[in-house]
């Protein structure tokens, strides 16, 4: 009795509490489906009457945003495989191979982690600048194709991994590019996981490296995408609030499919970085 | 691992055939490095390229007056002079002091309390977990798009209580007494998920034993929390710190979608300043000078926050 008495007590505390984290979401989805007349009043409605995609007719039909998600989608798509794929092939050989220079270059990758954006973000424009990529997809990609934390997460991940099975395998004559792909990775799905949601998670919500690398809007990603269209549609709050919509929706998505993945990957990150 | 192989081949043989042996093991170790640079390669390349590179890059650059786009001319510490008397500089160093005072604690208080009344057995306690934290997966960029919408002085929600509670309107976002304040709330809202997780996560490794015998000799709740659980949760404690402190030097995204610095300059954080000097007004150099400044203040903060944990070890040992 006192004991189920004392759970109530919880869920008073806690139902309130979570729901009032959940409230500016909540209030994100219904924006976006009010008519122009229920927003731009005031007090504003509080509960759309009946569903009304005006503002996703908008944000479909006449502005950029198909174009801005499919831009934001193939930078994170292809951070995310090259940061698995040159993640995998540094943490190895940083793991299990010896060679001169191996340490130093570790500890200047361990050291780069520690080094602010603004601190690099000048040299970095002037240097893709130099590349001829300002204003394309590819100065977004280029700076994100591996990332220090990604090679070091596979490095730890490996050294935690049995010997024996790669001994035996190399012995026999592979490769150790062979061994990499066919013994240790499909060791390493928890690693392949966190760099993923990761990386995933970084270059789908990148703000401040577009809003430098970028000018034109065709090449704009959802985020640099929405910041404008919001300054230039202020008043059109629901088509503002839809595009806000698509612009979370992706992340919000996989978070929900992969939540215990995407918690393991903070938290082990988290507590060993 | 490259004895592995040659160890193999050390039976008694004839001279001959061990050195053909020697010289089999030293191609091998000639092929094992080249196959070690190949897999770095590209890391290194990236990693090295776009970050050891840029930082002596950027200490150049801070000796030097550059728009980035003519050449620029060696000025020596001049920019570190004109930023000592800046006082847009000084206004931005004082913000980010003052969100960072104000975001770190309240960050990791609040995480703590809510890590906490979250960590027990109960029905729905899965679902008030996944909302609290499902703020975090959220960019700023849509936080700060979503929260300008609520707080709009005229049309927000916000208001719309306010009002029907019989409070005034308010300026929020466009008040320069409130807008940094509102700020460190919005980045509170979205960040205090990390903090429940990374510690809900470690409240798992308290020893059970531990707390159990604590009981046992007479310690209550509070006591508990207080002699067991806390110095238990020290070392995440100093993670999180760190993290936090970071996160909150470097404060951008959220400030660039809401407010551009302002009103009056209430808002402007270094970062921003910093962006601003080097794309908005082309005065590069300067940009980097004030980088510079702050790189070195998270440098002191790190290296004071070691320096305590180091201690601390030390202290701990002493009394053990």
């Amino acid at each position: 009795m006192t004991a189920r008495r004392s759970t109530l007590g919880w869920h008073l505390l806690l139902a309130p509490l979570a729901l009032a984290f959940a409230l500016p979401l909540v209030w994100l989805v219904l924006s976006s489906v009010m008519s122009d007349a229920e927003i731009n009043r005031f007090p504003p409605a509080l509960w759309p009457h009946g569903i009304h995609l005006g503002g996703y007719r908008y944000v479909f039909g006449n502005a950029m945003f198909p174009r801005w998600f499919l831009n934001s989608l193939i930078v994170s798509t292809v951070a995310v495989v090259s940061n698995l794929l040159f993640g995998a092939l540094g943490g190895y050989a940083f793991a299990r191979m010896r060679f001169g220079g191996s340490r130093l270059m570790l500890g200047l990758m361990l050291a780069t982690m520690v080094v602010p954006f603004q601190l690099t973000m000048i040299p970095t424009f002037l240097v893709m600048k130099w590349l001829g990529l300002i204003d394309t997809l590819g100065a977004l990609i280029v700076p994100s194709l591996v990332t220090p934390f990604a090679v070091f997460l596979f490095r730890q991940f490996f050294l935690s991994l049995p010997r024996e099975m790669e001994e035996a395998a190399w012995i026999d004559g592979c490769s150790r590019l062979r061994v990499l792909f066919s013994i240790v990775l499909p060791l390493a799905r928890p690693a392949l996981a966190t760099v993923a949601v990761l990386t995933f998670l970084t270059a789908w919500n990148d703000l401040s490296w577009p809003l430098i690398a970028i000018n034109h809007d065709t090449q704009y990603t959802l985020q640099l995408g929405l910041t404008t269209f919001q300054g230039q549609h202020h008043t059109k709050w629901s088509a503002v609030m839809a595009g806000n919509v698509i612009t979370v929706l992706p992340v919000l998505v996989a978070f929900l499919l992969a939540q215990k993945t995407f918690i393991q990957s903070l938290t082990s990150s988290g507590i060993k970085g | 691992m490259s004895s592995i192989p040659r160890a193999l081949t050390l039976a008694p043989q004839a001279p001959a055939v061990q050195a053909s042996a020697r010289r089999a093991a030293r191609r091998r170790a000639r092929r094992e490095r080249a196959t070690a640079w190949a897999f770095i390669g590209p890391s290194v390349l990236v990693i090295l390229g776009l970050s050891i590179v840029p930082v002596i890059w950027s200490l150049l650059l801070s000796f030097r007056a550059d728009d980035l786009v003519t050449p620029g001319r060696w000025v020596g510490l001049d920019n570190y002079r004109a930023l000592a008397q800046d006082p847009n500089f000084r206004t931005a160093v004082g913000n980010t002091l003052l969100y960072t005072a104000l975001y770190v604690p309240l960050s990791l208080v609040g995480g703590l309390a809510l890590a906490l009344a979250l960590n027990r057995r109960i029905r729905f306690i899965g679902i008030y977990r996944t909302l609290v934290f499902i703020p975090f997966v959220v960019s700023a960029t849509a936080q700060g798009v979503l929260f300008s919408f609520i707080l709009d002085p005229d049309f927000g929600v916000a208001n719309a209580l306010l009002h029907h509670l019989g409070v005034a309107k308010q300026g929020f976002l466009s008040d320069p007494n409130q807008a940094l304040y509102l700020l460190v709330l919005i980045s509170l809202w979205n960040s205090i998920g990390f903090c429940v997780v990374v510690y809900l996560a470690a409240l798992q490794d308290v020893p059970p034993e531990l707390v159990e015998s604590a009981r046992l000799d007479g310690a209550n709740r509070r006591q508990i929390l207080r002699h067991v659980t806390l110095p238990a949760l020290t070392p995440v404690t100093v993670f999180l710190v760190l993290w936090q402190i970071i996160t909150a030097l470097q404060v951008f995204d959220l400030i660039y979608v809401t407010t551009k610095g302002g009103p009056l300059d209430s808002t402007t954080v270094v970062v921003y300043f910093v962006w601003q000097q080097a794309f908005q007004l082309f005065t590069a150099g300067y940009g980097a000078a004030s980088a510079y400044v702050l790189a070195v203040a998270l440098l002191v903060a790190g290296g004071a926050l070691h320096l305590v944990r180091r201690r601390q070890g030390r202290t701990e040992g002493a009394t053990r």
